[in-house]
């Protein structure tokens, strides 16, 4: 099945949101929108609103991650939902139940959305594929596969910040692509808007094989990459990547592709500056950067939850329709 | 002329009778909020009339529908703004249209998540029949019969006006 | 009229059929003649043969039994997925009359003792001849050698350290030696473990968009190279499995010419299923070595009708539903193959990539000639394993209609054209339709 037609339903509306692939412009404009409501509401006193009061939603987490599944559970609770976390680690899934058995069992308990988060490529689908029809599954992040709501939190601050013609933007992708969900979410994001010219910059070990077929142009010089852009987004650089070879160290990354305000000479003059989080200070970019006036590191935070606030609601919305 | 082309008069008399309902019921420092987009043209006239001291409210209840799912996510959202506590206030509650009640329910529900007021009185601009629920306005501006398929609409905000639309 | 039973099997006439014997280079419509459970004449029937029954091919085609290089029957040690009695059964219904498996069961066949287990158990469920290879190494673990000479004394047909990893060149050079000392031949999986590590899709456009984990080309190719260079430096006679690249084809192709000792061959669904089939995390698409781009299924093709790929082999594993309901990469790679080797062969005829003889002598005499084995093929006084097939009849594949315990092919749904309509195993019927 599609992913198109495995996560949108006959009239084309949100069912799962587990990619940006499979998503049209004016769907995800559409969630664009929705999530600037939702913005609104983190901004007021009463921070609550009743949307999904009597729904319960779960956080089936196979991977760690404390700041995904907070923004998650923030975001759920700020639509009145009843939230349930569950942190399977490796470990619990060799020695007890399959993917499958835990699903049906939290079914069985009635539950209406599953957030899931799994080191496997393509787990989201596979419990989407899988899940009861009255239940949403949301991809908190597959393995390298796909974050959709990581990539749309940022053209959210993007269009914020930059408006809404994405077309005459210059957007430099910086990091570990080769193993990075969120830069592929981003990538079919930015070419779904019709970014004017998306580009990665990485060493040949961190690019994975034919990325050109992305739709992005290929860089391995962050000066070359960078010049005239009008976003970085930087990617986290994780530890592990010394290990199999892939760079011979932290220093040298950050002499070759760290962001500073010295290179930034060649970006253009608004340039704004992007961070999944947590941010490695003195690898992907020195802290003058990070907490310089074009960073918007905090905001993507913030936006966040109005983003996951609007694919919960939106993707609970078909729901009720199936129930009805 | 029509008593509903007349809405400056039908304002005037609003502002009259909701003074009168505050002065009995002891009703003080009263403050008003109106609801997204008619009832705040209606609540931006009658807050002058009466002169309120705490700056107009505005509620939008969008997410408090409970016909939300039906008529699916309204991408224009206005945050609800409420320059003032509710706790304890007497709140004069604006619409421009009653119809089936349910919108006053959704702005009572939301104005409860802000807190508990003393008081609430419900003034709307036009009172119309097919009531859902078991809500009532206390000020009225005009009470009109319109059939099922008829619906009327205030145009603004400048100038207000009412507008009767038949449905084809 | 003479009695049958196992110790003295029907006289049977074939009749009417258009016998293909590519080992014998003979594409006619002639009857053959069983007895004794040996073919006892093709033609003209042998001086006062009568028959004890008549099987009607007319419209048919008659060939040997084919000869499947690899399949996996999971017995011993996965009978939860699949056993001989079932796979061997799924074989017959296939028309397939010997299955060569790998020796990475559970205990790995490292002993006379494996070797005779397989062989008792294919013989008590008597539907096809099941062969296995001896394990290369102790245990598979690429360290120690293990004992050869008394695998092959006890019936192997070959050794091999199936899909599992050497320790270094020097043990696959010595290895690779005293395999040669018994004329026993290896077979190499082409697979560079470092280069593959935890891959499971083709390292390519499909894999980067999906975020998979990926095999490069090299991983094959970088191995096909250094084995071919040990052949040639110890002389023993290598097949490589399953070959999936262009550029491995090519290899094997410059290797032959220079007159090396090596075959090779391919599975079949390597020559219809590309990366792309892979489409939204299909797990039932998820094999190792894995499927490679559509240029790579085109060479592979041309290698297969040249003859450079000299046996196509079903590659055929077995798993129980658990294993492929999980997210992609955790599912178990392999597809279950023994149903759709024939009419899957037959399509590339259709499809002309190949000559029907050419196609049932890479399903008959090529797999038998590279495992040393007497079959496929209708001589006078060879075995009579024999396959009628009916090329023209279509049929579903679908849980009731496929035979073998292993749901797990992603030809599922797929109307297929070709069927076994009598299986004969020693000139004794064990399948009919």
């Amino acid at each position: 099945m599609s992913t198109a037609s495995l996560q949108l339903d006959a009239h084309g509306r949100l069912k799962h949101f587990l990619s940006i692939e499979g998503l049209n412009n004016q769907l995800l404009i559409d969630i664009l929108d929705t999530a600037e409501s939702f913005a609104g509401v983190t901004e007021q006193t009463v921070k609550k609103v009743p949307l999904l009061r009597g729904k319960t939603i779960v956080n089936l987490f196979f991977e760690a991650s404390t700041r995904t599944r907070t923004t998650f559970e923030l975001a759920a609770k700020r639509l009145s939902a009843d939230v349930l976390n569950i942190n399977i680690t490796q470990s619990s899934a060799v020695k007890g139940e399959t993917l499958l058995d835990t699903l049906r069992n939290l079914e069985a308990m009635h539950v209406d959305m599953f957030v899931v988060r799994h080191t496997d490529s393509g787990a989201a689908h596979f419990i989407a594929n899988h899940a009861a029809p009255h239940v949403s599954v949301i991809n908190a992040g597959d393995g390298r596969h796909a974050h959709p709501t990581q990539a749309l939190l940022d053209i959210f601050t993007i269009r914020r910040v930059k408006g809404p013609d994405f077309g005459r933007l210059r957007v430099a992708i910086v990091g570990d692509i080769l193993h990075s969900r969120v830069a592929r979410s981003q990538i079919h994001a930015l070419n779904l808007l019709n970014t004017g010219d998306i580009r990665i910059v990485a060493p040949k070990t961190l690019v994975p094989a034919y990325a050109e077929s992305l739709g992005v142009h290929v860089y391995h010089d962050l000066e070359a990459g960078i010049e005239a852009a009008d976003v970085i987004i930087m990617l986290r650089l994780q530890r592990e990547r010394m290990q199999g070879a892939l760079l011979p160290s932290e220093h040298e990354y950050y002499e070759l592709f760290g962001v500073t305000e010295e290179k930034l000479a060649v970006a253009s003059p608004d340039v704004t500056i992007m961070h999944p989080g947590p941010i490695n200070r003195g690898v992907e970019m020195d802290s003058e950067v990070a907490d310089g006036s074009r960073s918007v590191i905090l905001e993507q935070v913030t936006h966040g939850i109005a983003v996951r606030m609007a694919v919960m609601s939106m993707a609970m919305h078909h729901q009720k329709k199936v129930t009805q | 002329m029509n008593e509903i082309d007349n809405i400056p008069g039908m304002l005037d008399n609003m502002a009259h009778e909701l003074a009168e309902l505050l002065k009995k019921g002891n009703r003080d420092n009263p403050a008003m909020v109106g609801i997204h987009t008619g009832g705040v043209w209606v609540a931006e006239q009658l807050h002058r009339k009466l002169g309120l001291s705490d700056p107009l409210g505005s509620l939008d209840i969008s997410f408090y529908r409970d016909d939300f799912t039906r008529i699916g996510m309204n991408p224009v959202v206005r945050p609800s703004q409420l320059p003032f506590g509710i706790d304890d206030r007497h709140i004069i509650l604006v619409d421009d249209v009653l119809h089936t009640g349910r919108t006053i329910r959704a702005a009572m529900n939301e104005l409860f998540d802000y807190g508990r007021p003393a008081s609430i009185l419900l003034a709307t601009l036009v009172e119309r029949d097919g009531r859902e629920l078991p809500v009532q306005a206390n000020v009225v501006g005009s009470h009109i019969r319109l059939s099922a398929t008829q619906h009327i609409k205030l145009l603004g905000p400048d100038p207000l006006r009412l507008e009767i639309k038949q449905e084809s | 009229m003479m009695t049958s039973s196992t110790q003295h099997p029907d006289r049977i006439r074939i009749s009417g059929g258009r016998v293909i014997d590519p080992a014998n280079n003979l594409d006619a419509v002639l009857d053959v003649f069983v007895a004794d459970g040996n073919i006892a004449a093709v033609g003209t029937p042998p001086d006062g043969f009568i028959a004890d029954h008549e099987i009607d091919a007319s419209g048919r085609i008659v060939c040997p039994g084919l000869v499947d290089l690899c399949a996996r029957t999971r017995e011993p040690g996965q009978e939860h997925k699949a056993t001989i009695a079932s796979e061997s059964l799924a074989a017959a219904s296939g028309g397939i009359t010997t299955l060569c498996c790998p020796p990475d069961t559970y205990p790995v066949v490292e002993t006379p003792a494996d070797i005779e287990l397989i062989r008792l158990r294919a013989e008590a469920a008597g539907k096809a001849r099941v062969v296995t290879l001896g394990a290369l190494t102790r245990g598979l673990d690429g360290e120690y050698l293990s004992e050869m000479a008394a695998l092959k004394k006890a019936g192997c047909v070959g050794v091999s350290n199936a899909l599992r990893p050497l320790a270094n060149t020097q043990v696959l050079r010595r290895a690779l030696e005293y395999a040669a000392t018994f004329d026993l031949t290896v077979f190499l999986y082409a697979d560079d473990h470092w280069l593959s590590a935890n891959g499971c899709a083709h390292e390519g456009k499909v894999a980067t968009r999906m975020g998979l984990p990926g095999i490069p080309q090299a991983a094959e190719t970088a191995a096909i190279a250094r084995d071919l260079a040990l052949v040639e430096q110890t002389g023993v006679r290598a097949h490589f499995c399953r070959l999936s690249t262009a550029r491995a084809a090519h290899m094997v192709a410059r290797a032959q010419f220079d007159g090396l000792p090596v075959t090779a061959d391919v599975a079949i669904p390597y020559l219809y299923l590309t990366e792309i089939d892979i489409r939204e995390f299909d797990s039932n698409c998820h094999v190792i070595p894995p499927l490679r781009t559509t240029e790579d299924r085109q060479r592979l093709r041309d290698a297969v009708q040249r003859g450079i790929f000299s046996a196509i082999c079903s590659d055929h594993q077995p798993h129980d539903p658990d294993a492929k309901l999980r997210p992609f990469p955790s599912t178990e790679p392999g597809i279950s193959g023994l149903d759709t080797l024939l009419p899957l062969g037959l399509r590339l005829v259709d499809e002309q990539v190949m000559k029907l003889g050419e196609l049932i002598h890479r399903l008959t005499a090529g797999p038998a000639r590279i495992l040393g084995l007497p079959g496929g093929t209708l001589a006078v006084g060879s075995a009579a394993d024999i396959c009628i097939f009916d090329p023209e009849l279509t049929w579903l594949l679908d849980p009731s209609t496929i035979k073998s315990h292993g749901h797990n092919t992603p030809f599922m749904g797929w109307e297929l054209k070709g069927r076994a309509t009598h299986t004969l195993l020693a000139g004794r019927l064990v399948h009919t339709l």
